[in-house]
């Protein structure tokens, strides 16, 4: 029953079905087979990849070769810092995967890895002008997300945490509020540690939820990418069913009449 | 010789276009996954047999990798 309940609720993303709510990110995993062992014990549907200059050398097939035949790419514009090279880096890779996606990073300072709001603003917007699906990499900032949703961005993918931290969701009542208030999906994106923040993001309301090291760089990455699926579907069956308000005083599970010796 | 900046490095190449300087980077220009801006615009794989490069120009030859 819980298993087809998850099944039966895909996520919907610019008129896409994806059964899956776990987004995985590719890169740092020990090696090739512990990746694709991963992305398979994970479930995902949407896998992310950089679009990166290739060595002159000569040209090597990359991984992504094998994963665009078992999942849909999103790309990235990992490390970019300004509008010009996000745009350009989403061109690219619309050119070279022949999709409209794009995940949209516009970093503001390269030590903490936050977006530049100010910019990231304005840059979805033209790519949104552009044709592109764009997922914005943000703030946890109601606002900010409030503003990338007017400007036609496809969902919101608010950080819990500084990327690569797992430190887990810093702001649970900002994710709260900007999944109440989202009139796009939300995808918790960033900080990710284990998966029990995993199912949090979910219990809080967000569509689905983004991650890369806290899988990749565990010490079974393969256990912890079916751990991820676990809490992920977990979380969203918790938030479907409504959690009980929370009470300061002790209220007896059992019935209170008909106690011996009373 | 044609003077280029490709994914940054300076160079003098014997090219004349985007095809032919695949060609002599031995990248095969049917490979998958493979794209390329000149300038900061994205040429369409069809057009570069024809795609004439000069001197000066900024070629950037990309393609996915794993990311998060």
């Amino acid at each position: 029953m819980s298993r087809k309940r998850v099944v039966d609720d895909p996520l919907m993303i610019a008129g896409t079905k994806l059964r899956s709510r776990l987004i995985l990110g590719t890169s740092g995993y020990p090696n090739q087979q512990v990746l694709l062992d991963s992305l398979e014990a994970s479930g995902a549907e949407l896998v992310t990849a950089s679009i990166r200059r290739i060595s002159l050398e000569g040209y090597a097939e990359s991984l992504i070769d094998l994963l665009a035949d078992r999942c849909r790419i999103l790309p990235n514009t990992s490390g970019c810092v300004t509008a010009r090279d996000a745009i350009l880096t989403a061109e690219l890779a619309r050119e070279a995967l022949e999709t409209d996606w794009v995940k949209l990073e516009l970093i503001g300072d390269r030590e903490t890895l936050y977006p530049d709001v100010e910019q990231l603003v304005h840059t979805a917007e033209e790519l949104v002008r552009k044709g592109f699906v764009v997922l914005p990499y943000c703030n946890d900032d109601p606002v900010t997300c409030q503003k990338l949703a007017d400007v036609g961005c496809a969902a919101v993918m608010p950080l819990g945490s500084l990327i690569g931290s797992g430190m887990g969701i810093a702001n649970p009542a900002a994710i709260e509020l900007i999944c109440a208030r989202s009139p796009v999906p939300v995808v918790l994106d960033a900080g990710i540690g284990t998966a029990s923040d995993a199912a949090f993001a979910m219990e809080l309301g967000c569509d689905a939820v983004m991650a890369n090291t806290a899988i990749a760089k565990s010490h079974d990455p393969r256990r912890m990418a079916s751990a991820m699926r676990a809490g992920v579907e977990g979380g969203r069956l918790a938030r479907l069913a409504g959690r009980i308000p929370k009470r300061s005083f002790a209220e007896p599970s059992s019935p209170q009449l008909g106690l011996v010796g009373s | 010789m044609t003077h280029l900046r490709i994914n940054g490095v300076e160079e003098e190449l014997p090219v004349a276009t985007i095809a032919e300087l695949l060609a002599e980077r031995g990248i095969d220009r049917n490979a998958r996954f493979l794209a390329v801006a000149v300038n900061g615009n994205v040429v369409r794989r069809a057009e570069w047999p024809a795609a004439a490069l000069s001197s000066g120009d900024n070629v950037e030859i990309v393609r996915p990798f794993q990311g998060g």
